[in-house]
């Protein structure tokens, strides 16, 4: 029922389907836009089945498969590039054993890339869920995930 | 009424706060509190001063002394010594102040080493408080132009002023408006395009957190000059503080009226709205940037018609970038003269520089137009890291060009870079030491751009997965001269054949790094 709420939130006009289909997402245990959401939001807007889909395939920050309790983005664009975020990301998949776009067999992580942050200042740099953390080394990457396994 | 001895100004931002600025403002108030000074010392939230890898910055007024990497560790040291005993904590210090942190004070004359136009109050004033927004002028320039001046005078003060949009296309914003002014049609809007994708940059970023209030003011006046009643800000969904700080700006403009109906008394009404993204490079054009806030796939649209006849929802509509309209106050306020004191003859004004990569200090700044790369580099950048040279700079994003030491004395402004093949772009400088590998970096920009083709038009679609295929070959020291051919080839056809900016300017940094490191690059193949 709660999904109902959330819909209600914004008026059923067109131009609030992001914000419906972010808020969607948030709000979904496993951090996803399912068929069932999608459906539920192509009857609020009054479109398609497959409107939906479409704009939920074309933006990167809608995923519509399940994932872990944990979503790692590390950015590899060519600021956090050059400052080395190539070898961070196979560190990442060495350590978590899975590869981009996958979820640990725990479920506790997924492994996401993601276009430039905007603090390219502190490059490289990944966003842990909402949180942004730069500076990156081995070491710090080790300490972020055991910070979060931790407080399971 | 009690006498502030010091202002602490602690600076919140997106590099801030990973660095843990809240922890330490947290720290700092219960400290200053404990040593019984809260009636004496004020602490204050600001933008942005312009470090970005330093950590947790503080500037404390009025002696304008920087501490940068501070953590609650240091607190207490700094709280008894600096503002108790008034000993400066040499150690927590920022040692060599480069240039650009020289922007303590406008009466120091200093501020000749960076203009600020743009960035004038990011770093200075409370972002989340209209109060301290208006005590810097904020909304003077609105109140001017909404009650004594008429749209037409508005649009001929920008245009005289030569002010040019500083997302990348530099298109005259002047003209732009007095199209937009013709156009006779009961509903326009005017859109400011936040969404701030281009690698490398974060200057839209850095002004909607430091300074919101600024953006309000320009698009409430851009909105009176061409009949625009309602305003939309786009801005990137990864930006939370942004969206969060602007929706706090637009509300507290509501409650002051100085949004709503009849602004100012003059029979205006102006309301704004933010959107927000959801991770899509292509949304930064401009078209595509319509289709996604009408909720839309956001695949560019075929022009004419331009956005200026038919836009958002078939109606007249405004683009205009986020630092192009934060120029609008001080041309109002000050006049066009003033604005042309500053730059090129054929560029006028500042440009707001995003430094990164293997510079000693990277951050943010504001220089003049025409500033040469080397002096953004050596100057403002405090050099090439650990002692090392220069081998290129990309300027203007992914999108832009990799500029050799040939390049390094050239003005740069819009035009003028034209005529070198490169582009100024986003402002974005990610400068690269000798040890760079240039063809690692190529691949990186190639696998951007195929990540982020929309698929709408075949050029694009198929040229951005073709060059990736021929870089990583040549990477992976497989490839061809061949291939190295065919980079040149493909990102050609895609510039004469692309349906939108993204895919026709992948030949700037192909032909760029041909350009200068065709040797480097010949030497991985066969």
């Amino acid at each position: 029922m709660y999904k109902e709420t959330i819909l209600k939130k914004f008026e059923p006009r067109l131009d609030n389907i992001l914000y419906i289909l972010h808020e969607l997402q948030d709000n979904n245990e496993q951090h996803y836009v399912s068929k069932e959401d999608l459906k539920l939001c192509a009857d609020y807007l009054s479109v398609p089945y497959s409107f939906v889909h479409g704009v939920a395939t074309f933006y990167t920050m809608f995923s519509l498969t399940p994932r872990g309790r944990n979503i790692i983005r590390l950015c590899d664009s060519p600021p956090c590039h050059l400052m080395g975020s190539g070898s961070l990301l196979d560190y990442l998949k060495n350590k978590l054993k899975i590869d981009v776009g996958e979820t640990t067999k725990d479920g506790v992580f997924t492994l996401e890339l993601t276009s430039c942050l905007g603090v390219c200042g502190v490059a490289p740099a990944l966003m842990m869920n909402n949180a942004t953390i730069g500076k990156l080394t081995p070491e710090k990457v080790d300490a972020i995930l055991e910070e979060r396994r931790k407080s399971l | 009424m009690n006498m502030v001895r010091n202002h602490v100004l602690i600076s919140i931002d997106a590099n801030t706060i990973i660095a843990g600025a809240r922890a330490v403002e947290d720290a700092l108030i219960k400290e200053i509190a404990r040593q019984g000074l809260s009636q004496e010392i004020v602490v204050l939230e600001t933008g942005s001063v312009g470090i970005e890898d330093q950590g947790v910055v503080l500037v404390v007024y009025p002696e304008g002394i920087y501490y940068t990497n501070i953590t609650p560790a240091e607190v207490p040291e700094l709280v008894e010594e600096h503002l108790l005993k008034g000993r400066v904590v040499h150690r927590l210090m920022l040692k060599e102040t480069p240039k650009r942190f020289v922007i303590t004070k406008e009466k120091t004359g200093l501020m000749k080493e960076q203009p600020r136009i743009v960035l004038k109050n990011c770093g200075f004033i409370n972002p989340e408080s209209i109060d301290e927004a208006i005590a810097a002028d904020g909304y003077q320039a609105a109140a001017k132009a909404l009650s004594s001046m008429k749209p037409d005078e508005i649009i001929a003060e920008v245009k005289h002023a030569g002010l040019t949009g500083r997302g990348g296309a530099a298109f005259p914003t002047g003209l732009k408006w007095e199209f937009a002014s013709k156009v006779d049609n009961p509903v326009k809007y005017i859109v400011c395009n936040a969404d701030e994708g281009e690698p490398g940059t974060f200057k839209d970023r850095l002004i909607l957190e430091g300074d919101p209030h600024k953006l309000i003011e320009s698009m409430i006046i851009g909105g009176y000059a061409t009949g625009a009643t309602k305003g939309f800000v786009y801005i990137r969904g990864e930006y939370e503080l942004s969206i969060e700080r602007l929706e706090k700006a637009i509300a507290d403009a509501r409650s002051y009226g100085l949004l709503g109906t009849n602004i100012f008394d003059s029979g205006f009404d102006f309301d704004i709205t933010v959107m927000k993204g959801a991770g899509a490079y292509v949304c930064g054009e401009e078209t595509a940037l319509i289709e996604s806030i009408e909720g839309k796939r956001g695949h560019p649209r075929n022009k004419p018609p331009y956005p200026i006849t038919a836009g958002l929802w078939g109606k007249p509509t405004i683009v205009n970038n986020v630092e192009t309209l934060s120029n609008i106050p001080e041309i109002i306020l000050k006049g066009a003269e003033n604005f042309k004191k500053y730059g090129t003859e054929k560029c006028s004004g500042t440009k707001v520089y995003t430094i990164l990569g293997h510079v000693a200090t990277p951050g943010l700044i504001e220089t003049e137009m025409g500033t040469t790369l080397r002096d953004i580099i050596f100057e403002y950048g405090g050099g090439i890291k650990d002692g090392k040279r220069f081998k290129c700079a990309l300027v203007g994003g992914a999108a832009g060009a990799f500029l050799g030491p040939d390049m390094l004395d050239v003005k740069m402004d819009f035009v003028n870079l034209r005529e070198y093949a490169a582009a100024l772009g986003s402002g974005a400088i990610l400068v690269m030491d000798e040890d760079t590998d240039i063809v690692d970096m190529l691949k990186s920009v190639l696998h951007f751009f195929k990540h982020e083709s929309c698929g709408h038009c075949v050029p694009c679609r198929l040229g951005t997965a073709r060059l990736v295929e021929l870089i990583d070959r040549i990477a992976a020291s497989k490839g061809t001269s061949k291939d190295v051919e065919g980079l040149t080839r493909i990102s050609e056809t895609m510039k004469d054949t692309s349906f939108c900016p993204l895919g026709q300017s992948l030949i700037l940094p192909v032909s760029s790094s041909l350009k200068y490191f065709k040797d480097e690059i010949l030497a991985r193949v066969q």
